[in-house]
């Protein structure tokens, strides 16, 4: 297993809105990708968008000014 | 063959659209299954075509496309969603039954319903919305072209009627949707009910529905969502509020190519072609003695159909012989629009209808005008 380090994570209710984000990250070249989400977020299924710490604020407003769909945002070890 | 039963499918579909699907079932998993390359590419074309769809038809946003398998479903999810007993409301004697049975249905639950009139050309009054408007009145259900004569509905006369008095506009664009420019917004139509493989020419099995922002459909049926997976309920979040279950991704591979020919060839484009052909087969039939054309070709716009008989001979000899003899598919019957046989006092006869799409030509209809002028002489 790879080594864990520190992540953001965007969680959506939809899996549309988890492909929102990936579009509008890569049009403004804000890094990361979608990976299945982590047990230690939910035990549940589904995408999260997730990025190194330094994209933080580039994709908090991408969040906003695209109006994206997101259930919740976290900083977590992956 | 010649193909002119468009309005029934179109065939054959832009090239590319069949190329798609086969690539899509080669190469896609299941779309928010996963986060795996295979389940991404699906998931990826899916929210282009909602982009597609939400570009198309005036919709603010891509997440409010919501994928059906066709436009019936399309249309029960729309009315069982959001109409209740008590409620009132008004639709018109043009419509298919993919409108008619949900209203029928619901008129037994509870739900008054009124049909505006139509006259013996198939014609609406719409001062009639106005007389039929009650206080329970929620919303008006209608169709943008009668599937049996090709003329259109005022959709900015209706959506300013339903805007003015607070109803819900619950439009079927079957006949319309990738011909003419529908914009939701401007023409005030809260939902957009529309079949991905008549005017769109892509596959069959692919529909959908357009919401504007705070329209709120019960979600018609529960189940796995890929998301959200220890909530009980269905989520409320558009669109996995009415998508539980497998997507067609493979179909709407194929609508993805079809709205990308669209937007290349242009909808205007398409429809001068198409409207030019019908005109010109009406042009050469509506004087061949006894033969009777249905509907209004005064009017500047309409949709490529012509609907017509031979003297008192059965539509469905008729089209028996158009097809045998002639090698022309048409489509003949009540074209499941009984009311607008009614009014057209064709409920027994029926009417044989031809219909183009934009890969028709000239020559191709004037090979079936003269089929039909011949079997009027015959008829004599």
């Amino acid at each position: 297993m790879r080594e864990k380090t520190e992540k953001f994570v965007v969680t959506f209710r939809t899996t549309a809105g988890a492909i929102a984000m990936e579009r509008a990250c890569h049009a403004a070249d804000v890094p990361g990708r979608l990976i299945p989400v982590p047990r230690s977020i939910t035990a549940g299924c589904g995408m999260c968008w997730a990025a190194p710490p330094g994209a933080r604020a580039g994709v908090e407003e991408l969040i906003v000014h695209e109006r994206l769909d997101v259930d919740g945002l976290y900083a977590i070890l992956l | 063959m010649i193909y002119l039963d468009n309005a029934a499918t179109t065939h054959p579909k832009p090239p590319g659209v069949a190329a798609a699907v086969a690539a899509a079932m080669d190469g896609f998993g299941n779309c928010g299954r996963g986060a795996y390359q295979d389940a991404l590419s699906a998931a990826r074309v899916v929210y282009e075509t909602r982009e597609q769809a939400a570009e198309l038809f005036g919709c603010s946003r891509p997440d409010h496309v919501v994928f059906t398998a066709n436009i019936t479903e399309s249309l029960n999810i729309a009315l069982f969603g959001l109409l209740n007993p008590g409620d009132h409301v008004i639709s018109t004697d043009l419509e298919h039954n993919s409108v008619l049975r949900p209203l029928y249905r619901l008129q037994k639950a509870g739900t008054a319903v009124d049909f505006v009139p139509a006259d013996s050309n198939g014609q609406i009054d719409y001062e009639e919305f106005t007389r039929l408007l009650r206080p329970q009145t929620r919303a008006v259900v209608c169709t943008h072209a009668s599937n049996v004569t090709g003329d259109l509905t005022d959709l900015d006369r209706i959506g300013a009627f339903c805007r003015s008095h607070g109803l819900l506009f619950i439009l079927d664009t079957a006949q319309t949707a990738g011909v003419f420019p529908i914009d939701m917004e401007r023409q005030q139509i809260d939902v957009v009910c529309f079949t991905g493989h008549k005017g769109l020419m892509g596959p069959q099995g692919t529909g959908g529905i357009c919401l504007r922002e705070h329209v709120e459909i019960r979600p018609w049926k529960t189940g796995g969502t890929g998301v959200q997976s220890f909530l009980e309920d269905q989520p409320m979040e558009y669109p996995t509020r009415l998508e539980a279950g497998t997507l067609n991704s493979h179909g709407i591979a194929g609508l993805h190519a079809a709205l990308s020919f669209l937007k290349e060839t242009g909808l205007e484009t398409i429809h001068r072609r198409e409207d030019a052909m019908a005109r010109r087969f009406y042009e050469a039939v509506r004087k061949l003695p006894g033969v009777r054309v249905y509907g209004n070709f005064t009017a500047q716009e309409r949709a490529a159909v012509v609907s017509l008989n031979i003297a008192d001979l059965d539509a469905a000899d008729v089209s028996d012989e158009l097809g045998e003899r002639f090698q022309i598919a048409t489509r003949p019957g009540v074209h499941c629009a009984p009311r607008m046989h009614r009014a057209l006092g064709t409920e027994r006869q029926g009417t044989v209808r031809f219909s183009w799409s934009y890969f028709n030509s000239e020559e191709e209809t004037d090979l079936a005008a003269e089929a039909v002028r011949i079997l009027a002489a015959e008829a004599r």
